[in-house]
């Protein structure tokens, strides 16, 4: 994801939806535009002989603004009074954690301006958070519905599970404080419930995977058709099944939903003829899975023997990275920074700890946010070992060095 | 002062080549120590300066939009200037320099800041980040020393056009940020067409741009927002760039400037260690000794020799390692060259009047000040620091 934001561009997204104290602060610039006739008339000049956009009018008014505030954006003051009144870069405040098992926290979120209330369920948005003075980012699934009747004005949440050892999951479950400013990325991901959905669907989801299918249940709840849904979910048991007593309401409420829940305690491992125990007529169903690793690929196996690859969504919240590089230096190339890497450290976070701003998503080689241009040299793709060549763009979130190389950041 | 190298008296002839990759090693374990440590105290520290300017800043403003009431003039005007000063030098310099880049937070970010200042960041960044501080007090490549029209140095040829150069540095100091926008653009190697030329039209171009910005803030939009109080709040602007002008310039020149501080000759870097490299920042950097608000104020660069040791580090960490280097200063006997404010601007405006005239003619004024020795040199009776000196030699 890209923190910095072309502010016009930005503004532009926006112009359509603007809060109450947004229009307060455009009302105050109002007034000092109008001390500036000679220059505002400049800048609607140049606004005019640029390509023409939606929302000139904020824009007009922001560039005048900028003209107070130059090298600094009005933003850059804006959120002194509110920190979430800043379009440079989007922000969002966790406005509750509210704990949903023992490992397990719902984050409400309100994020700030710039931020699309119209995202798809299922998708998922990157948060990064300040640690001990340094900025970590991961991604994280949204978990509510969208609500368009918000404008803008909603909230998004995110459910996190404390992974063992798990450097932001376990602050973000046990040692976030309410009123912490977080950054955001926009949505992305096509893990994505289809408007209008089909016929008859199936959701299987493990553990935290629920978090994409919990925000499709709820969007389909919300627009009151539900279609014919089996979703089976696997969980360590009972009191570690996220969101257990919703999905129990919901399946109570719609007769069209059917739950099947697996305790793996109890039950044991949910395997693939356990599912297709479950769910006979799972051929006609196109099907949504989301969870561990090992259960996204018995599905995606299943499904490939089955010729039905078409009907299966899968979203991964982790890349299996298991193969190796040898190393070596690597310079990126327009920010004059270098560093000599091991094999097994990706582009990415090497060019971060270089203190690079670099780009990126999911961190795991699905989004293609990451890419960058390799110039020189030779890296390997940490998951299947394909080695990439100069002169052309690479993940970098799960490239390694082969040898040294030049990128072009 | 002439370059080290030719001096009757070497400050480093008592350390032998190994002494000085010793100190080198000494030197990166201070570094490693502090960026161990570096966390939300520093993150915090350097969001609290940054709120705070722009706090004054927008006050300040707002002050003088009655600036036709002279109280007003007076508090907006002192209140602009300060926060013009912080935001050149514990803010602009220092971020740029890359010493908040850690904190992974783009707006706070070397790739990304811009500054309140007639050079554009990027070019800032190269004749600064790149020429200055690798090739500091290196005569003939460091473009800091006498910024290409001051004679700094006794072995520079003497020549008339020197006579004026009091007069020049005074001009430089009031239009600073001009000053140093032309010679990150290197007007002078342009004009000896010794720089390509349509890189040379576009950096003009981004200079002129941002210089027409500046401007149409400081002298058009915000006089233009006092209505009434227009003329007196364009004074007051004009006043607090020149007072941002002369600050910044006096700091910038205590650096390295001051009597005491070495100047190098060009083959002496050739093939250096890092080390050797360490040893000419210690060398070739003078300090100001005050108070907390004194660094605050200088953007640290109050700590000139610790900052030329240690660019990239948080610039709120250099008081607390001055004390270390300052050991390491005494342990090798080296000088330490530090003094107060006053002092070390006198120290270096001596100097630019002595340079202005023939090698010897103001014998006088050169003795009037030296620096304190920190430590007296080490005994050496082994002949070492042979291999550096032989280098030299060469
Ligand atoms: C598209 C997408 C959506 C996602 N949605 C969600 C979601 O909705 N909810 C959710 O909870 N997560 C989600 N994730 C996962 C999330 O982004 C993080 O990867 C997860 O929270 C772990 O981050 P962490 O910083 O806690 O772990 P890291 O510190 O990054 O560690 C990663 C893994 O390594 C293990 N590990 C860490 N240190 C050690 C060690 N010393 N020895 C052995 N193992 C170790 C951890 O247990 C963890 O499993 C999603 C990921 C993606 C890509
Ligand atoms: S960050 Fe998504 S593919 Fe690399």
């Amino acid at each position: 994801m890209r923190t910095l934001i072309t502010p016009l561009a930005t503004l532009r997204d926006r112009g359509r939806a603007m809060s109450v104290p947004q229009k307060l602060a455009t009302a105050a610039a109002g007034a000092a535009a109008a001390a500036l006739g000679a220059t505002a008339l400049e800048v609607r000049r140049r606004v005019a002989d640029s390509d023409a956009s939606p929302g000139s009018g904020i824009d007009l008014v922001r560039s005048v603004v900028a003209r107070m505030t130059t090298p600094l954006l009005p933003d850059d003051y804006l959120h002194m009074i509110n920190p979430l009144w800043s379009a440079r870069e989007l922000r969002g405040k966790v406005v509750e954690v509210r704990p949903e098992t023992h490992d397990a926290a719902t984050l409400v979120i309100t994020p700030g301006w710039g931020f699309q209330a119209s995202y798809q369920p299922g998708q998922y948005v990157g948060i990064g958070v300040s640690l001990d003075g340094k900025w970590h980012w991961r991604s994280y699934s949204i978990s509510s519905a969208p609500d368009r009747a918000a404008r803008g004005r909603g909230t998004i949440t995110i459910t996190v599970k404390a992974m063992p050892e798990g450097f932001m999951s376990e602050h973000l479950v046990r040692g976030l404080a309410p009123g912490t400013i977080v950054r955001l990325a926009l949505p992305q991901g096509d893990f994505v419930l289809p408007d209008p959905p089909p016929a008859k669907l199936l959701f299987w989801t493990g553990g935290s995977g629920i978090t994409p299918v919990m925000s499709m249940l709820r969007t389909l709840h919300r627009r009151g058709t539900m279609p014919d849904v089996v979703h089976i979910h696997a969980a360590p048991n009972r009191g570690q099944a996220i969101f257990r007593d919703e999905r129990v309401a919901l399946a109570g409420t719609h007769p069209t939903l059917r739950l099947v829940e697996n305790f793996d305690d109890e039950h044991g491992i949910l395997d693939v003829s356990k599912l297709e125990a479950a769910c006979p007529d799972w051929r006609d169903r196109q099907t949504w899975v989301c969870g561990p690793a090992p259960m996204l690929e018995a599905a995606e196996r299943h499904w490939e023997s089955a010729g039905l690859g078409q009907a299966l969504h899968l979203e991964r919240f982790s890349a299996a990275l298991t193969a190796s590089a040898e190393g070596g230096h690597v310079v990126f190339a327009k920010s004059g920074r270098e560093a000599d890497l091991d094999g097994a450290t990706t582009i990415l976070e090497a060019g971060e700890a270089a203190g690079i701003t670099m780009p990126f998503g999911c961190r795991m080689g699905i989004c293609h946010t990451c890419v960058i241009p390799l110039k020189k040299g030779m890296v390997k793709d940490l998951r299947n070992g394909a080695e990439y060549q100069e002169n052309q763009g690479v993940q970098t979130c799960v490239t390694a060095a082969a040898g040294d190389c030049v990128l072009e950041i | 002062m002439t370059v080290m190298q030719k001096k009757a008296e070497n400050p480093v002839a008592h350390l032998s080549a190994r002494d000085i990759e010793d100190l080198g090693l000494e030197l990166d374990a201070i570094r490693a120590q502090v960026i161990a440590s570096r966390g939300e105290h520093d993150a915090a520290y350097i969001r609290r300066v940054i709120d705070a300017q722009r706090k004054l800043d927008l006050a300040s403003r707002a002050v003088l939009l009655f600036s036709l009431f002279p109280p007003a003039w007076a508090l907006g005007t002192a209140g602009l200037s300060v926060a013009k000063i912080l935001e050149n030098m514990e803010i602009g310099h220092n971020i740029m320099h890359g010493q908040w880049d850690w904190m992974r937070d783009p707006k706070i970010h070397s790739t990304t800041w811009e500054w309140d200042n007639a050079s554009p960041a990027d070019m800032w960044k190269h004749s600064h980040n790149e020429l200055h501080h690798t090739y500091t007090n290196v005569i003939g490549k460091d473009n800091d020393l006498g910024y290409g029209i001051m004679r700094v140095d006794e072995d520079q040829r003497w020549m008339p056009f020197y006579l004026g150069q009091p007069l020049w540095n005074f001009i430089n100091a009031c239009l600073f940020e001009y000053g140093i926008a032309a010679y990150d653009l290197e007007i002078a190697k342009n004009w000896a067409g010794r720089k390509d030329n349509a890189e040379f039209q576009r950096q003009r171009k981004a200079v002129l741009g941002k210089i027409r910005k500046q401007m149409t803030k400081d002298y058009l939009v915000h006089p233009l927002l006092s209505g009434p109080s227009a003329l007196t709040t364009l004074g007051a602007n004009l006043t607090a760039n020149l007072v941002r002008n002369l600050w910044t310039h006096s700091v910038i020149m205590c650096g390295h400037f001051p009597e005491g501080v070495q100047t190098f000759a060009k083959k002496s870097i050739e093939g250096e260690t890092r080390g050797e490299w360490y040893l000419r920042q210690m060398l070739g950097s003078a300090n100001i000794s005050g108070g907390k608000l004194t660094h605050l104020m200088t953007g640290n660069l109050s700590f000139q020799i610790e900052h030329h040791l240690y660019p990239d580090l948080p610039s709120n960490r250099y008081a607390e390692i001055a004390p270390k280097v300052q050991e390491l200063f005494e342990r090798y006997g080296l000088t330490y060259v530090t003094g107060s404010l006053p002092r070390q601007v006198g120290s270096a405006w001596k100097k630019v009047i002595r340079l202005s005239l023939p090698n010897g003619f103001l014998a006088n004024l050169k003795s009037a000040r030296r620096p304190v020795r920190v430590a007296a040199p080490a005994a050496d009776a082994s002949g070492a620091g042979r291999p550096f000196m032989e280098r030299i030699a060469a």
